[in-house]
C-alpha cells in the first residue's frame, strides 16, 4: 500500500505541469459555464417566479435536459459547436442550469407574501422589491442551487476531455485505457477534492447570516469571474496542422510518447475522445488523429492512413482471451471460438466496422451477415448446459466480435449465452475477466503487452517489431500470470496509425510519419 | 381627508366590496370594523391602490388616486399590517429608514428621526443594529409603525395592526398607541374585527358586512343607535361592557344627587361608569363623590350609578 501510495505521489510529481494544467483547466470549465448558467438561470427563474404558467414548461425543458447522459450531449455539441471549449461549455451550462432555475424559482416564491405586500406598500418599485427585497430573501436557496450546479460541473467536466476541452478526465480516461491506476487517481482525486471544497465552501455562504452574506456576494461574482479566467479558451492555437489524440494515445509509449522520441514530431495537439475524433477530422476541425487501423469510419470519412515508416506502433492482432477455468468449465468452447481464427482480415474488419459505425446496421445482423457468408452460422441449440458470459469494450468492433462469438457459442454448443457489452476501457474489461464476472472478452496482442503485461522497455524492444513474438509472448505471460488463455488469432491487425483526410494528404504530399515530421518542420 | 365615492372590487363571481362611500376628515380615526371577509382589508388597501378598484373613486385631499404614481402615492402614506412585515434581511435602523432613502432623504435627517422616533415608541435604542427576528413581538410592532411614520405622513393606514400580538401585550400597545402624541394630528383609517379595539380607538366606526357598509357613526350612536338588525347583534355580545366603558359620569351627571358631605377622595366625572364601578369594587367602598368642573359634588353607590345610567339609556336610544 505504501509502495503505490508513493508511486502515485511520484507519478503526480513528474506530471506536476500536466496536473496542474488540467486542474486549473478543471477549475476555469467548471466556473465559466457556471457564470453562463447563472446568467441565463437567475433572469429565467426569476421569470417564471412573475409568470408561474410557464414555470412548468421551463423546468420540465431544463429537466430534460438534464437528464440527457453527458457523453451523447457532447456528442449533440459537435455539429453545431465543433469540438474544444464551446461543447464543453455549452453542456456544463446546460446540467448547472435546473439547479440554478428552479432554486431561483423556488426562493423567490417561498418568500412571505407579507414582506412583499409591506415592500409594495413602502413604494418600492418592481425593480426595487427584486433586488433589495426578494433576491437578497431568496439567496440562501440560490446559493444552495449554484451549490449544486457547482457540484454537477466539476465531476460531468471530467468528460470534456472527450472533445479536447481539456481538464482532469485527460488523466481519468487515459489512465482507465491504459490500465493505470496512478494515472486515473492523479485526476480522479484532484476532481473529487476540488468538488468536495467547493461544496463545502459554498456550503459556509449558503448558511451565512444577512450580515455576512452582505459582504460575501459582493466578493462571490469578481471570484466567479477570476475562477472562470482559469481556463483560457485554447482558440489561438496558431497556424498549422492540428492533432486531436485520445487520452490513451497521448500516455502510451506506442503512442505520442513514440511519435516524440521516435520521429521527432512536433504538433499542437489536443486530447479528444474516440468517439468524436474521426468525425472532428473530417470536419476539418482537427488534421492528424490517432485512430484504429480497421476503423469503419476510415471508410466513411474518407481518411488515409500515414505509413508508420519506422514501426513505432506495435502489432495489435485480436484474439479473444479466455479464463483457464472457463475453458474447463465449458467443454468444447476452445474450439467454437477458434472457428473464426483467420477468418476477418484488415479490410474485412473495416467494412464490418463500416457497416456499423456508418450504415448503423445492428451489430447483430452483422455479424450474422457476416456468418452466413462464411457459411458458420448454425441455428441456435436450446442452451441447456450453462451459460458463457462474454464481454466486450465500448467500441464498435467489440460489439461485433462479442456477437460473433455468442451466435457461434449458440449454434456450435449448448451453452446459453450472456453478452455484457461496453465495458469501457482495458482496465474495466481485464478487471471483469480476472473477478469472473465474464469468461472471455477479445483482446489485442499489443494491449495485452503494453496496458496489461508492462514489462521493461528493453523486453518490449525485443518482442514487440514481429506479430509472432508479440503474440507468442503475451500467451506464455497470460497463462503464468493471470491463467487467462489467448486462443488462435482472428487476424486483422487492429493497430494505432495515424491518420488524415485524402484529400489534405494527397496536397501535402504527407503520406508517411516522416512526411508529416517534414512538412511541419518546414512551414 | 380621504373620501370614497362607490368603491367596488370584484373578485371573480364575488363582490368582495360593494359601492363603499364614506369621508374621513382631517385628524379623525375612522375604523373599518367587521368580520373576516366582510371587505374591510380590500376596502382599506383600495385607498393607497395595493388593490386596484373595479369601481368608483378614492379621493385624497380632493384629488383622484387613480391619476397619481402608485410608488409616489404609497410613500406619502402611512402603512402598518397585521405581520408586521418586517424585512428579515435588515437591521432595525434600515427597516426604519426605507422610505427616507427612497425619498433620498439626506444622512442626517433620516438619522436624527429615527432617533426621535425610537424615542416617543420606547424602542431601546441598541436596537438598532438588530435584525427583527431579535426583537420580541411588540417591539416588532413598534418598528413597523416607526417605519410607517418616519416621513411623518398625515395619513395612515392600518390592517389590523395589533393583530400579531398577545392579549396582554396588545392591551399595553393599544394605551400607548391612544396616548401618543405622533399620532393625534394624523388622519387614520384602521381595519380590526376586534370590537373593544374599535371601540377604544375610533372616533367614528365603519361596520361592514359582505362588502357593504352596514353603518358609519360614532361608538355612542352604534351602541345607541342602531341603524338595522346587523348592528344591533354584532354588538350584542358585548353590549353591555361597551356601554359601561362608553358612558360617562358626566353623561349621568343629571340623574345623580348632589352629595351631603364632601371627602377627601374626589374623582372627575370624566371616568366612564365601568371605571366608576371598578373603584367602588376594589377599594370596597360603598360610596364614591365625584366633582366637576363648577364645584358640584355628586355621590353614587352602585344602585343609584345603575338607577342613573338606565334612565340615561331609555332617554338617550328613543331620542
Amino acid at each position: 500500500m505504501d509502495e503505490q501510495q508513493q508511486t502515485l505521489w511520484q507519478f503526480m510529481l513528474m506530471e506536476s505541469d500536466k496536473l496542474l494544467n488540467q486542474t486549473l483547466q478543471h477549475i476555469g470549465l467548471t466556473f465559466i459555464s457556471l457564470l453562463f448558467a447563472i446568467a441565463i438561470g437567475l433572469p429565467l427563474g426569476i421569470l417564471i417566479a412573475r409568470k408561474r404558467a410557464l414555470s412548468g414548461t421551463v423546468l420540465g425543458i431544463a429537466g430534460i435536459l438534464q437528464t440527457v447522459p453527458s457523453i451523447a450531449l457532447l456528442g449533440f455539441m459537435i455539429p453545431v459547436l465543433g469540438i474544444g471549449a464551446k461543447p464543453a461549455i455549452v453542456a456544463l451550462l446546460i446540467y448547472a442550469l435546473l439547479p440554478i432555475i428552479r432554486n431561483t424559482y423556488t426562493g423567490i416564491i417561498g418568500i412571505d407574501k407579507h414582506i412583499i405586500e409591506a415592500a409594495k406598500a413602502l413604494g418600492m418599485d418592481k425593480a426595487q422589491i427584486l433586488f433589495k427585497i426578494e433576491f437578497r430573501l431568496a439567496m440562501p436557496v440560490i446559493l444552495a442551487g449554484i451549490r449544486t450546479a457547482t457540484v454537477i460541473n466539476v465531476g460531468v467536466a471530467t468528460l470534456a476531455s472527450y472533445i479536447a476541452a481539456g481538464g482532469l478526465g485527460e488523466f481519468i480516461f487515459g489512465g482507465i485505457s491504459l490500465n493505470n491506476t496512478n494515472m486515473i487517481l492523479a485526476g480522479a482525486i484532484p476532481a473529487a477534492l476540488l468538488a468536495i471544497v467547493l461544496d463545502a465552501l459554498l456550503a459556509l455562504v449558503q448558511k451565512m447570516n444577512f450580515k455576512n452574506l452582505r459582504k460575501t456576494l459582493t466578493i462571490l461574482p469578481i471570484l466567479l469571474i477570476v475562477l472562470s479566467a482559469f481556463y483560457i479558451l485554447p482558440s489561438a492555437y496558431g497556424s498549422g496542422l492540428k492533432a486531436g489524440f485520445t487520452p490513451e494515445f497521448m500516455g502510451r509509449q506506442d503512442g505520442d510518447l513514440g511519435l516524440k522520441t521516435a520521429y521527432g514530431l512536433k504538433i499542437n495537439t489536443v486530447v479528444i475522445s474516440d468517439a468524436v475524433m474521426y468525425k472532428a477530422a473530417y470536419t476539418k476541425e482537427l488534421d492528424v488523429i490517432s485512430g484504429y487501423s480497421t476503423d469503419g469510419r476510415l471508410k466513411a470519412f474518407d481518411l488515409k492512413i500515414l505509413k508508420d515508416d519506422k514501426g513505432i506502433f506495435p502489432p495489435y492482432y485480436a484474439a479473444p482471451i479466455v479464463l483457464q477455468s472457463s475453458l474447463a468449465k465449458f467443454p468444447g468452447l476452445e474450439n467454437t471460438l477458434n472457428l473464426l481464427s483467420g477468418k476477418i482480415s484488415d479490410s474485412i474488419m473495416t467494412d464490418l466496422n463500416y457497416r456499423t459505425d456508418y450504415l448503423h446496421q445492428s451489430p447483430e445482423r452483422v455479424a450474422k451477415d457476416f456468418l452466413v457468408k462464411n457459411k458458420l452460422y448454425k441455428v441456435p441449440g436450446k442452451g441447456q448446459s450453462g451459460t458463457v458470459k462474454i464481454g466486450s469494450k465500448i467500441f464498435g468492433e467489440q460489439y461485433i466480435l462479442a456477437e460473433i462469438y455468442s451466435m457461434l457459442i449458440r449454434g456450435n454448443t449448448d451453452y446459453q449465452v450472456e453478452t455484457k457489452t461496453g465495458l469501457g476501457g482495458t482496465k474495466i474489461c481485464f478487471d471483469a475477466l480476472l473477478n469472473n464476472q465474464i469468461d472471455l472478452y477479445p483482446e489485442y496482442t499489443g494491449t495485452g503487452l503494453l496496458a496489461i503485461l508492462k514489462p521493461d522497455k528493453r523486453l518490449v524492444a525485443a518482442v514487440i517489431t514481429n506479430k509472432d513474438k508479440t503474440y507468442a509472448y503475451v500467451r506464455t505471460e497470460f497463462v503464468k500470470k493471470y491463467k487467462i488463455k489467448w486462443l488462435k488469432p482472428i487476424g486483422f491487425n487492429n493497430s494505432y496509425a495515424l491518420m488524415m483526410r485524402q484529400k489534405q494528404s494527397a496536397e501535402l504530399n504527407v503520406y508517411s510519419i516522416t512526411d508529416l515530421k517534414h512538412h511541419l518542420d518546414n512551414n | 381627508m380621504i373620501e370614497l365615492i362607490g368603491v367596488s372590487k370584484k373578485y371573480g363571481a364575488t363582490i368582495a366590496v360593494n359601492q363603499v362611500s364614506f369621508k374621513v376628515n382631517e385628524g379623525e380615526n375612522l375604523v373599518l370594523l367587521g368580520t373576516s371577509g366582510c371587505g374591510k382589508t380590500t376596502t382599506l388597501k383600495m385607498i393607497n391602490r395595493l388593490i386596484e378598484p373595479d369601481g368608483g373613486q378614492v379621493l385624497i385631499d380632493g384629488k383622484d388616486i387613480k391619476q397619481q404614481n402608485p410608488e409616489k402615492l404609497r410613500r406619502g402614506i402611512g402603512y402598518v399590517m397585521q405581520n408586521i412585515g418586517l424585512f428579515p434581511h435588515y437591521t432595525i435602523e434600515e427597516n426604519i429608514s426605507v422610505i427616507p432613502k427612497l425619498l433620498n432623504w439626506e444622512k442626517d435627517k433620516t438619522d436624527r428621526r429615527i432617533i426621535e422616533l425610537v424615542d416617543k415608541l420606547h424602542l431601546p435604542k441598541d436596537s438598532l443594529k438588530l435584525y427583527p427576528n431579535e426583537l420580541s413581538g411588540g417591539q416588532q410592532q413598534r418598528v413597523g409603525l416607526a417605519r410607517a411614520l418616519v416621513a411623518d405622513p398625515s395619513l395612515l393606514l392600518m390592517d389590523e395592526p395589533f393583530g400579531a400580538l398577545d392579549n396582554v401585550t396588545r392591551g399595553s400597545i393599544r394605551k400607548e398607541f391612544k396616548d401618543l402624541e405622533e399620532l393625534k394630528r394624523k388622519t387614520i383609517v384602521m381595519v380590526t374585527h376586534d370590537v373593544q379595539e374599535a371601540f377604544e380607538l375610533a372616533d367614528r366606526i365603519c361596520l361592514m358586512d359582505k362588502g357593504e357598509i352596514m353603518q358609519v357613526g360614532t361608538p355612542k350612536e352604534l351602541l345607541l343607535n342602531p341603524l338595522n338588525d346587523f348592528s344591533r347583534k354584532f354588538l350584542d355580545g358585548e353590549r353591555l361592557a361597551l356601554e359601561f366603558k362608553m358612558i360617562r359620569i358626566s353623561d349621568v351627571w343629571a340623574n345623580l344627587h348632589e352629595a351631603s358631605y364632601v371627602s377627601e377622595n374626589r374623582f372627575s366625572p370624566e371616568l366612564s361608569v365601568w371605571d366608576a364601578m371598578e373603584k367602588l369594587r376594589s377599594g370596597n367602598l360603598s360610596e364614591l363623590i365625584f366633582e366637576d368642573e363648577k364645584g358640584v359634588f355628586k355621590k353614587i353607590s352602585f344602585d343609584i350609578l345603575m338607577r342613573a345610567f338606565n334612565q340615561y339609556k331609555n332617554t338617550n336610544q328613543h331620542g
